[in-house]
């Protein structure tokens, strides 16, 4: 079964350190392509931090050290030569509370793009439609892409942050806890679509609700302590962990 | 199967385990004392706040009564559009208002650029550390400098040793030196108040941090930024010691028509007919309106600021 999955991601002996604080100790797991990775664990377990690695989002904090390797299509991302700038396109991330821009709907999704150098009007427009599309927003906005962003509901500003980060051709999706601010009918839409967009793409998901992790997830990493304690299928996982840890974790005896 | 049956039996022996809690101790009722004590305190304490407040809001119209009542009869058209007669005791005051115009436009033309741009830079680039920390000591004691100090080091530097002699742009220079510290102290709060959500999400799309600073994190701090130059801007037109070594003369009845002209200015010319004046009293009614003609010059220059700013803010929410 595992053997037709082809590794998009992964990470090898990956240690992370905010100055003296081990954060991450030795990871090393594997992120299938067009497959969602859920990261579970309870809080300041290193999930985040593990996530932020992926697109370099950590090299933004001052005192912080990586060791080992974090592989996209065999390259190691963390090579000197590599452009950070370059990788972030290729990996999107979609973040815990919704973070539009103070712009308009349209220049949200088109930004992206303009940092990119495309310039075209035409390529911009078709785009954005597309992506707001693919995020399922746009019969909610269709008609007002030239009003501010900010007038949206929480669940639609995440929605069009999934649209702007969609919208420079990423191969991943990183989405940090996506839909923690949210009620639960948005928490619902950003399920469905997380299920629709793993079709195009490869998706890694931090979350602090199981039964999100087990209603998106192919894959689910159970993260304590700065370790990776456990990492399989997600039906395994949640109905039969190898691990007392695991399954203290997801019948919710602590956490 | 295993599982649920092994956590619900869990789960029982917890229940029981607190309903034997419970009887082990009382809780008693306590005896809360009158609430006519707490709202006093604050109805108080709130009265002090309110009489502060609104003395200060005296303070402006008492200001502004004492000067219109003294200086009102002074202001004709002839004074506004004229310059001074018979030895400064008659006509107007047109070359003080073009020369506090110059100098205010000028200082905000040279400090405004820098200072914000010293701003994004110890905010957004600089790794914190022993050179950041000097820098930044430098820019906190330069605004405790007296602007007396200012008006020396402009003498000193621009008008002697940089040979620009006694000029607009002398003056513009050492005023901007002076706004320094306030325009470099208000952008860097701006940039500071623009949430980190913003950056990370331009720089995770792959933005540069140039084009992240550029695109996102200015336009979202230009309000602020804008409130910081006309703080700048302002404290800089009322300046009389900066400017009285190193751009403004006692008497020019010339409109300046070079940045290397001396001129007349407002402050300063207020300082002439109050201190030294040929008739000190028989010139208070000019005084007076000189200072209005000020207040309203910089009251003009931060309105025009301030709708520009909620124009801005308008545009953003």
């Amino acid at each position: 079964m595992s053997n037709d999955k082809i590794i998009k991601m992964s990470s090898k002996q990956l240690n992370f350190f905010y100055g003296s604080f081990h954060a991450l100790h030795d990871i090393s797991l594997e992120m299938y392509k067009n497959q969602v990775t859920a990261l579970i664990g309870p809080s300041g377990c290193g999930k985040s931090t593990f996530l932020r690695c992926l697109n370099r989002m950590n090299d933004l904090i001052p005192i912080s050290r990586v060791e080992g390797q974090i592989l996209l299509d065999n390259d190691d991302i963390y090579e000197p030569r590599v452009d950070v700038v370059l990788l972030r396109r290729r990996i999107g991330m979609v973040f815990q509370k919704p973070n539009p821009f103070p712009k308009t709907i349209f220049e949200n999704v088109a930004y992206g793009m303009r940092v990119n150098g495309i310039k075209d009007k035409a390529v911009i427009s078709n785009r954005v439609e597309s992506s707001l599309k693919q995020s399922a927003l746009w019969d909610e906005v269709k008609d007002r892409l030239h009003d501010t962003a900010l007038g949206l509901s929480g669940g639609q500003q995440q929605r069009l942050c999934i649209a702007r980060a969609l919208a420079v051709d990423p191969e991943v999706l990183l989405m940090d806890e996506p839909a923690s601010a949210l009620d639960p009918i948005a928490t619902q839409k950003i399920e469905e679509l997380i299920r629709q967009l793993k079709e195009s793409f490869t998706i890694v998901i931090v979350t602090h609700n199981m039964q999100q992790a087990a209603r998106v997830s192919d894959m689910t990493a159970f993260f304590y302590m700065g370790k990776l304690i456990e990492f399989n299928q997600t039906d395994t996982l949640f109905t039969r962990p190898e691990l007392k840890q695991t399954e203290d974790y997801i019948t919710g005896r602590f956490g | 199967m295993n599982n649920s049956n092994a956590s619900n039996g869990d789960s029982k022996q917890e229940d029981s385990h607190s309903t034997k809690a419970i009887p082990d101790y009382k809780v008693e009722r306590l005896d809360f004392p009158d609430n006519q004590v707490k709202k006093m305190v604050q109805s108080v304490v709130f009265g002090i706040f309110r009489f502060s407040a609104t003395l200060n809001g005296f303070a402006l119209l008492i200001v502004v009564y004492f000067m219109v009542s003294n200086g009102l009869s002074a202001i004709t058209w002839e004074f506004l559009t004229q310059p001074p007669t018979d030895a400064m005791t008659k006509g107007g005051i047109l070359p003080c208002i073009v020369g506090t115009f110059c100098l205010s436009l000028g200082a905000i033309l040279i400090a405004f650029p820098i200072g914000v741009a010293s701003a994004i830079y110890l905010n957004e680039y600089a790794r914190p550390g022993r050179t950041i920390r000097i820098i930044r000591l430098g820019i906190n004691n330069l605004a405790g400098v007296p602007s007396v100090v200012f008006g020396l080091f402009g003498l000193a530097f621009f008008v002697v040793w940089m040979k620009m002699g006694v000029s607009i742009l002398a003056g513009a220079l050492t005023l901007a030196a002076m706004s320094l510290p306030v325009i470099i102290g208000s952008t860097e709060e701006a940039l500071r108040a623009v949430p980190d959500t913003y950056r990370e999400a331009s720089l995770g799309i792959g933005a540069t941090k140039w084009q992240t600073i550029y695109r996102v994190v200015l336009p979202a701090a230009l309000p602020g930024i804008l409130t910081g130059g006309i703080l700048g801007i302002s404290r800089a037109a009322g300046e009389t010691a900066p400017i009285m070594f190193t751009a403004a003369v006692f008497y020019t009845p010339y409109l300046p028509s070079s940045p290397f002209d001396e001129i007349m200015a407002l402050p300063y010319h207020i300082y002439v007919l109050a201190t030294a004046g040929t008739e000190i009293e028989a010139t208070r009614h000019l005084q007076y309106g000189t200072a209005i003609v000020l207040i309203a010059l910089v009251l003009g220059m931060n309105l025009a600021a301030i709708i520009y700013r909620a124009k801005l803010r308008k545009k953003m929410s």
